[in-house]
């Protein structure tokens, strides 16, 4: 395996500019920091509207320093396989495509477009930042908002469906590489962006990322939230490579021991407000049950 | 050199001269043998392009836009239900400045079903901001994607050429291709002064704001409405590129000189039919017979419908008594869109021709010579007894 990225050896320059558009302790602006290091200066990114096209700023000023391509909602996996078509046709062949879209630009109005590219194998790799809702919009739910999960959609009882494994959806299509992320272990992300600039055809990188002002909860704990998600074992960091599933960083580490409660972290955001009891003890369940899958494969 | 071929390889025979780089695009009839021919050409190696087979049309256009946006020359082509569920990205491409060329083979649109020709695909996205071409026949449709990508580039404009589904598309007819060195000298590289580039690094179709905004170094960028205003500025620009155009592929090619408008026997004309497309060619007959009774009738087919020649509409029917607007689309609950068009264009003129608007051929409904004639007839003859109403022609119920 190759060495971890630590905050020693991570590359110095900045890529996006301090005095960007993000709420304070956006989880979103940590990720894209970071992730535009490991994608580095020679790339050409592609952003649906979302709360990354406000972070990037307004016309005629921007928050990065990398070409990006702003794009209709539905099409961001299309666009970046027009970029990759121009690049070929030019022998431009080097150049990074990099998709960087929203859960709901990615799940749900953008699933047909990536589901297409990904299963034309185009050789991008496309980021999905789940903050679980659709906040650029004033916080609706998406596809990926979890089941009990308040938002302006769901006001009263909360979203009644449960979140949808778009990892998994994707991993279906058969690519070579799926990975989870967190923004709460954004040196874990840049390894994983690094890997993925590596292999060839379609990478998919979906990173949880709290999200104060549509979760409800202090801007200083975006990231002792972001790992309460991992540490409670309610989302897993990992990656599939050419099919084989592994658990990867805290999650590795994670056992039946350590495993907090999930009740500690619905505790911290007030979106989880309508939870009942019974509701937390069910999902605190098929987490452990999940967990105990996890433990017979290892074993 | 000749060949007997469809109206659908004439448009990939094009979109092949052009060198087009980048193309993608979603089957639907009648465009499909269009998409099949450039796949072949693509997947044999006779045309060196990278062919996408997207899932949708929504995401052909995307390609498009990224590929052109990347600095490609990039084609597309759709038809009636595609078109419109493309309808986002049309107006993005424009907004864009993005000199996409997209083949619109026109079809009625559903519901109900119609995989027949009429114009309301097109027409109902003449507001987006793409120049539209129509072709009457297959030497037009061939010379017009090759002029199409030129005129896009010349103003950063896309272009739609716009040709009847099955009327052209699926019958043979005999046209010329033109040399590839002639193209070449013709069409000049596609080169934009900006593209999509690590080192030069730019955000494009950022978010704007209502009011103009200065820049880091405090120059005044323009907002939105600068933005639109220019691409409408543009737009009345490129009537005379077109003309232009026309002008350089005559002494290149050797084909040409109706860049606007296409005129049959309308020099000394009293009574003027004027359409989109393949019509154009049918009322000609009509145009002969009536000559014959002594009825001084011409037909003028409407080339570029975007941006309207309407100072030229104006001054070309100075002279005529009346206008007889043929269209296969209208504006439900108003008027043809074209009729409407004609109508204020001629609103400059002080001495005004009478205009009549005829609805036929929607979804493919068979247009007949004798009932074309029979109203032409009217309209010359009669012309008090018909109203500003849209009248149709070839209801059967
Ligand atoms: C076709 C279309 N429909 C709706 C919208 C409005 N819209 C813009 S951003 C957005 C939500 C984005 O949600 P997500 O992708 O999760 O990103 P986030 O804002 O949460 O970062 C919506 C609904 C749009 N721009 N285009
Ligand atoms: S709403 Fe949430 S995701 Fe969007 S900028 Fe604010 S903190 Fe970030
Ligand atoms: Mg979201």
């Amino acid at each position: 395996m190759t060495q971890k990225t630590t905050i020693l050896t991570l590359p110095e320059e900045e890529l996006v500019h301090p005095g960007n558009r993000a709420c304070a302790g956006c989880g979103l602006s940590i990720i894209y920091r970071i992730g535009l290091k490991a994608l580095g200066r020679d790339t050409i990114l592609v952003v649906p509207p979302s709360c990354l096209t406000v972070l990037q700023g307004l016309y005629p000023i921007a928050a990065t320093q990398l070409p990006c391509l702003n794009v209709t909602f539905a099409s961001t996996a299309a666009a970046a396989t027009g970029v990759l078509g121009a690049l070929r046709a030019q022998g431009r062949k080097k150049t990074t495509v990099a998709a960087w879209a929203g859960d709901g630009g990615t799940s749900d109005i953008g699933i047909q477009a990536l589901s297409g590219a990904c299963e034309r194998g185009e050789n991008f790799i496309f980021i999905c930042y789940d903050n679980e809702a659709y906040m650029n919009t004033g916080v609706q739910r998406s596809g990926t908002t979890p089941q009990g999960v308040i938002t302006t959609t769901t006001p009263i009882r909360g979203k009644l469906q449960k979140k949808k494994e778009v990892p998994a959806i994707i991993a279906a299509h058969g690519i070579d590489y799926v990975a989870t992320a967190s923004a709460a272990y954004p040196l874990d992300l840049y390894d994983k962006i690094k890997k993925a600039k590596t292999i060839s055809g379609p990478k998919y990188i979906h990173v949880h990322c709290p999200c104060p002002a549509g979760w409800g909860f202090d801007p200083r704990y975006t990231v002792k939230i972001g790992k309460l998600a991992v540490e409670t074992g309610l989302y897993d960091l990992y990656e599939i490579e050419k099919g084989k599933f592994q658990l990867t960083g805290p999650s590795r580490k994670l056992d039946n021991k350590k495993r907090k409660p999930v009740s500690e972290y619905f505790k911290t955001q007030s979106r989880f407000k309508a939870l009942s009891k019974k509701r937390i003890q069910e999902i605190q369940q098929s987490i452990d049950e999940k967990w105990e899958r996890y433990q017979d494969q290892a074993g | 050199m000749h060949i007997i071929e469809s109206g659908n390889v004439a448009a990939a025979t094009g979109v092949k001269l052009a060198r087009t780089e980048v193309i993608a695009a979603y089957p639907i009839t009648p465009q499909t043998p269009l998409t099949e021919k450039l796949s072949e050409l693509v997947d044999s190696g006779k045309m060196k392009a990278e062919y996408i087979p997207v899932e949708s049309e929504h995401s052909a256009l995307a390609v498009c836009i990224a590929a052109s946006s990347a600095g490609s020359r990039a084609f597309t082509a759709t038809s009636a239900n595609g078109l419109l569920y493309m309808s986002e990205q049309i107006h993005w491409a424009a907004g864009a400045r993005l000199p996409i060329v997209m083949c619109v083979v026109n079809r009625g649109i559903g519901a109900p079903w119609t995989v027949w020709n009429d114009h309301q695909d097109a027409i109902s996205q003449r507001d987006a901001g793409w120049i539209q071409l129509y072709a009457c026949d297959h030497q037009q449709i061939i010379d017009t994607v090759i002029q199409a990508f030129h005129i896009a580039e010349t103003v950063r404009i896309p272009v739609m050429v716009c040709y009847d589904g099955y009327l052209l598309s699926h019958t043979y007819m005999p046209f010329e291709i033109p040399e590839q060195d002639a193209v070449d000298a013709f069409l000049p590289k596609f080169s934009p002064s900006y593209f999509l580039d690590p080192k030069n690094p730019a955000n494009l179709n950022t978010v704007t704001l209502p009011d103009i905004r200065p820049d880091v170094r405090g120059n005044m960028a323009p907002g939105y409405m600068e933005i639109r205003n220019n691409l409408h500025t543009d737009m009345r620009k490129t009537i005379s590129v077109v003309e232009e155009m026309d002008r350089k592929y005559q002494k290149t090619v050797g084909r040409g000189g109706n860049p606007l408008i296409e005129k049959y026997r309308c020099e000394d004309a009293d009574f003027i039919a004027v359409c989109l497309g393949s019509l154009s060619y049918q009322l000609r007959d009509v145009v002969d017979t009536l000559r014959g009774e002594g009825i001084k009738t011409g037909v003028a087919g409407i080339r570029l419908y975007r941006p309207f020649p309407d100072k030229t509409v104006a001054a070309e029917f100075v002279n005529a008594k009346g206008l007889i607007v043929f269209e296969k689309a209208l504006s439900y609950g108003n008027q043809g869109a074209l009729y409407s068009d004609i109508k204020s264009a001629l609103y400059r003129n002080d001495n005004r021709p009478f205009v009549h608007n005829y609805i036929l051929g929607l979804g493919g409904r068979e247009i007949k010579t004798p009932d074309l004639l029979h109203a032409f007839r009217i309209s010359c003859t009669d012309f008090r007894k018909i109203g500003d109403d849209p009248q149709w022609i070839g209801l059967k119920l």
